[in-house]
């Protein structure tokens, strides 16, 4: 993802001197501010693009599920194994569904989620839209009395900020699989007990959190790859360019987020 | 094919531009046009790569604002209008854009679709496949209809952009560059077509080209742009009955004697 970055021609040039980057940092900062206030201005006006909506639902879910799968499943594996020692030095291997339980809703799975998607659907996004806007695609929208920023951003915002939540119960479910299989193959532990014991220790502040972790981070994800690629340079770089900022800095804005969340879930715990 | 006498009432302006300035930076693009597009005509803009024409028909039609002057579009000045008045306002001028702008992750039928689906809500699926078929057939390529933009060679894929515009019977048209970058033959196609648009759909145009050809074949006038103004507007005649050394090689490359 890093390649229009680190291509040589790049590297050589001198960068923008410091002062010149925080400035930049603020100026995109309230522009991207703007950019958030007009999706809530226009997402919520009929006509309701539901079935662009549900088509857009599609494509997030399906370009990240088998990634996810995956991701999801080992992760959960993995954690378990290498918790186990630790769990097993005070003879307390029977917490082991709880801990991985508990690691899973609150932490990991949304994490995960978004972080995966950020890779997949949110530098698809930027790419998409990068090429729409250099191709006058976007142009061609607009002056044939359609509004783009309602068929194109509107509905890949809503489409991320839905599918993310479900995606992530489902990293939630395969990780929590793959705990399974470690502990059943280890402790012997049936089926319906290890749900059990994955369920008694979650409280509704942890699935609320979890909720609402998946939901910033997936508007975060189409926000940020909307405005990238809206906004994307003319030119074929241009679409590169979109393409890795809407990763990097819906990675970065992610683990921001992660942070605060974390802090807010606290106080009510 | 030689140009029909068109029908056009010079008492009706449809578009009238007046001290219109544009700048990118300090880089002044635009510098005072003043323009009349009458009712029926066609009018050619000409004009060396990078004088501003594409700029001039992107103010036109409320793609970028003007930094001065008064752009009157139908009637309506198009730096004063809300949003909802120019989207209305879009939907009666017709754009074909330099590089057709289609959409390539529609087909080509949804690429015609598109405009008619969302601006014409009560349309009936019959009556928008209709639509479509009718365009396309003016355009000559009825057998594209299931294909992608990226199937498409140059040419038809400006046909199609400039299908894709004629489908909501716009009252002014605006082509940027239509014969650019295609063959005699193409071009001769392409020059049919906007003169039976404006036959066919009575509409007003203006049509921005390198081509003297096409300048010849489809205009009513020829305005020619030259650092931001309009200096010579008239007849193909009238403007190249001239000595002006920023106007004559136009004339002789496309016309080799
Ligand atoms: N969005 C923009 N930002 C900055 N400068 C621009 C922009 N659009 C156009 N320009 C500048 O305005 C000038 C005129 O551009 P324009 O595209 O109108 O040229 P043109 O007459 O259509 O040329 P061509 O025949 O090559 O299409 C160019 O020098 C270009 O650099
Ligand atoms: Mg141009």
């Amino acid at each position: 993802m890093d390649s229009v970055n680190s291509s040589p021609v790049h590297a050589a040039k001198k960068g923008p001197s410091i002062k010149a980057r925080l400035s930049n940092a603020f100026v995109s900062l309230y522009e991207i501010n703007k950019f958030i206030l007009r999706f809530f201005k226009e997402a919520f006006l009929p006509p309701f693009e539901i079935k662009e909506v549900m088509r857009q639902c599609y494509e997030t879910g399906v370009r990240s599920f088998t990634l996810i799968t995956f991701t999801g499943f080992i992760t959960g594996l993995i954690f378990t194994k290498q918790s186990r020692p630790s769990l097993a030095n005070f003879g307390a291997q029977s917490w082991l569904p709880s801990l991985v339980s508990i690691a899973i809703m609150r932490a990991l799975a949304p994490l995960i989620t978004a972080l995966i998607a950020a890779g997949k659907v949110g530098s698809s996004i930027g790419a998409e839209l990068g090429s729409m806007r250099v191709t006058e695609q976007i142009d061609a929208m607009e002056v044939s009395g359609t509004k783009p920023f309602k068929y194109l951003v509107c509905t890949r915002v809503l489409a991320t900020t839905i599918a993310i939540p479900i995606l992530s119960t489902y990293t939630a479910f395969v990780a929590l699989l793959g705990g399974y299989l470690n502990v059943a193959t280890n402790e012997g532990t049936s089926y319906t007990t290890y749900w059990e014991q994955v369920f008694e220790p979650l409280t509704f502040v942890d699935f609320v959190s979890s909720l609402a972790k998946a939901i910033v981070f997936g508007f975060t994800i189409g926000i940020v790859g909307c405005y990238q690629g809206y906004f994307s340079n003319k030119g074929t770089e241009g679409v590169g360019k979109a393409a890795n900022g809407a990763v990097v800095t819906a990675m970065f804005m992610i683990f921001v987020e992660e942070i605060l969340i974390v802090q807010i879930a606290g106080w009510f715990r | 094919m030689e140009k029909a006498k068109a029908d056009i009432d010079y008492n009706d302006p449809v578009i009238t531009i007046r001290g219109l300035e544009k700048s990118f930076a300090d880089f002044e693009v635009l510098r005072g046009i003043d323009l009349d597009l009458y009712q029926g005509e066609n009018l050619v803009v000409l004009g060396r790569s990078g004088t501003g024409k594409s700029v001039l028909i992107k103010i036109i039609s409320g793609l970028m604002r003007p930094d001065k002057g008064e752009v009157m579009v139908l009637g309506k000045d198009i730096s004063k209008i809300s949003d909802k008045e120019l989207q209305e306002l879009r939907i009666r001028i017709g754009f074909s854009f330099q590089n057709s702008a289609l959409y390539d992750s529609m087909t080509v039928r949804k690429n015609l679709e598109f405009p008619l689906v969302r601006n014409r809500k009560s349309l009936t699926r019959k009556e928008i496949d209709q639509s479509v078929e009718t365009v396309l057939d003016a355009v000559g390529l009825s057998h594209t209809i299931n294909q992608m933009p990226a199937e498409l060679s140059g040419g038809q894929r400006k046909r199609i952009g400039i299908a894709r515009t004629l489908i909501l019977n716009p009252e002014v048209m605006l082509y940027d560059e239509p014969t650019a970058g295609l063959d005699p033959i193409t071009c001769i196609e392409i020059n049919d077509l906007i003169n039976e648009v404006q036959q066919r759909f009575h509409t007003s145009s203006i049509i921005i080209t390198h081509d003297l050809t096409c300048a010849k074949n489809t205009g009513d006038r020829i305005a020619m742009l030259l650092d931001g103004q309009f200096q010579r507007v008239g007849l193909f005649e009238e403007v190249f009955n001239t000595l002006d050394a920023r106007v004559k090689p136009f004339f002789e490359y496309n016309f080799i004697q």
